[in-house]
């Protein structure tokens, strides 16, 4: 029952998710969390994960997702399902819809969507940074080492933009960003217990 | 030729972080360079078509390239061959990631790495919103859906993504027909 329940919910998402690398986050965020398959927490924290490895952010969830659900069998049914709706679509066209990209009413309805997609990233990616900065929910509570790496990186990337004329890549963030927070955390531990 | 395309994009699928936009000079080199199987013309085309389909856009040009070379087989072995390098890598930390995160320098590490994915987030995001058009129906739709979801983010009411995006492509079609009759232009 569980391997339809991937299959079904990945092929969802594999469905709906317009607007590139980053245009999954929102649906498969949702998703995982309807059925408590992660924390909004491991999420994140998983997506930090497939940002240094390689592969598609949707594909390597669903991989995930299905693993820790369903094992071997489990991951296979979340991929395919998450895979699926692109194969067929793709297949469709390049066999028999050839110019349905080129059609008026298909290109109103992108024309609707896109908007929506981009205001669903940047909602989640601000949700995020209140999150993890402590400045939601009742208790306000700034997360210091939180506040404090994202200064950093603020910093770090647009120096690097400005004096080497080129944006470090996601990568390349992230190794930056996992030094940054165990060193501003070990601080602040430090400090903590000498003072 | 067959397991050539099999083996092709089970490389690009290897080789390429991040996903996306990152991969697509990878691909034109492996696909157009090297092998000849699509001009840039076609690579171009395939493009667009894959930014306005959903799902990936490494697994969409990988069942495109496929269909073209070798029809259904083709297709199925060019897209199985880009995503099990990510599946069978992603199993296996599978397996570890619980214990990884238990450890205490870890967890550290990752306040940095969740900072990162918020920054990377929103970085893509404003790109986009770059991108899209200044007009009128565009910017209402961006707006509404902007504010819909950060309010339910923050008063921990449940959005449903499905229908917003749903609703966005209605309001697109709707605007269209509507235009379509008067001439003036329809209202938004």
């Amino acid at each position: 029952m569980i391997y339809l329940t991937l299959f079904l919910e990945f092929f969802k998402v594999g469905l709906f998710c317009f607007g590139g690398a980053f245009g999954m986050i929102p649906l498969i965020r949702e998703t995982v969390l309807a059925y408590g398959w992660l924390t909004d927490e491991a999420f994140y924290d998983f997506i930090g994960v497939c940002e240094s490895t390689p592969g598609p952010i949707a594909v390597n969830v669903a991989t995930y997702v299905g693993a820790t659900q369903g094992g071997v069998f489990g991951s296979i049914c979340a991929t395919l399902g998450v895979v699926m709706p692109s194969f067929i679509i793709i297949l469709l066209i390049a066999a028999v819809l050839k110019n349905l990209t080129k059609n008026a009413y298909f290109a109103a309805f992108l024309s609707g969507v896109k908007p929506v997609a981009v205001a669903l990233i940047l909602a989640t990616g601000i949700s995020l940074l209140l999150k993890s900065a402590g400045l939601t929910g009742a208790s306000f509570s700034p997360h210091v080492p939180s506040l404090i790496v994202f200064a950093l990186l603020f910093v770090v990337y647009f120096g690097v933009k400005r004096v080497c004329k080129r944006s470090l890549s996601s990568i390349w963030l992230i190794l930056l960003s996992a030094v940054m927070g165990l060193a501003v955390c070990l601080m602040l531990e430090y400090y903590r217990v000498a003072v | 030729m067959l397991w050539q395309l099999f083996f092709t994009f089970f490389k690009i699928g290897l080789f390429t972080f991040g996903g996306g936009y990152a991969m697509i000079a990878n691909i034109r080199e492996v696909v157009v360079m090297r092998h000849g199987w699509l001009d840039d013309d076609e690579l171009l085309e395939i493009i667009t078509v894959a930014e306005s389909t959903p799902g990936p856009i490494a697994i969409n040009l990988a069942t495109y390239v496929g269909y073209r070379r070798r029809g259904v087989l083709g297709s199925v072995l060019a897209t199985l061959g880009v995503v099990l390098p990510s599946f069978v890598i992603i199993f296996t930390i599978s397996l570890f990631l619980d214990a990884f995160m238990a450890n205490k320098y870890v967890a550290y590490a990752f306040v940095g790495v969740k900072c990162a994915v918020a920054f990377l987030i929103l970085k893509a995001g404003l790109a986009m919103l770059r991108k899209i058009k200044k007009r009128p129906l565009p910017l209402v739709l961006f707006g509404t859906a902007f504010v819909l979801m950060l309010v339910c983010e923050l008063l921990a009411l449940s959005f449903r993504t499905v229908l917003a995006i749903l609703a966005g492509g209605f309001v697109g079609i709707l605007s269209y027909a509507l235009s379509q009759k008067p001439p003036e232009g329809g209202a938004a």
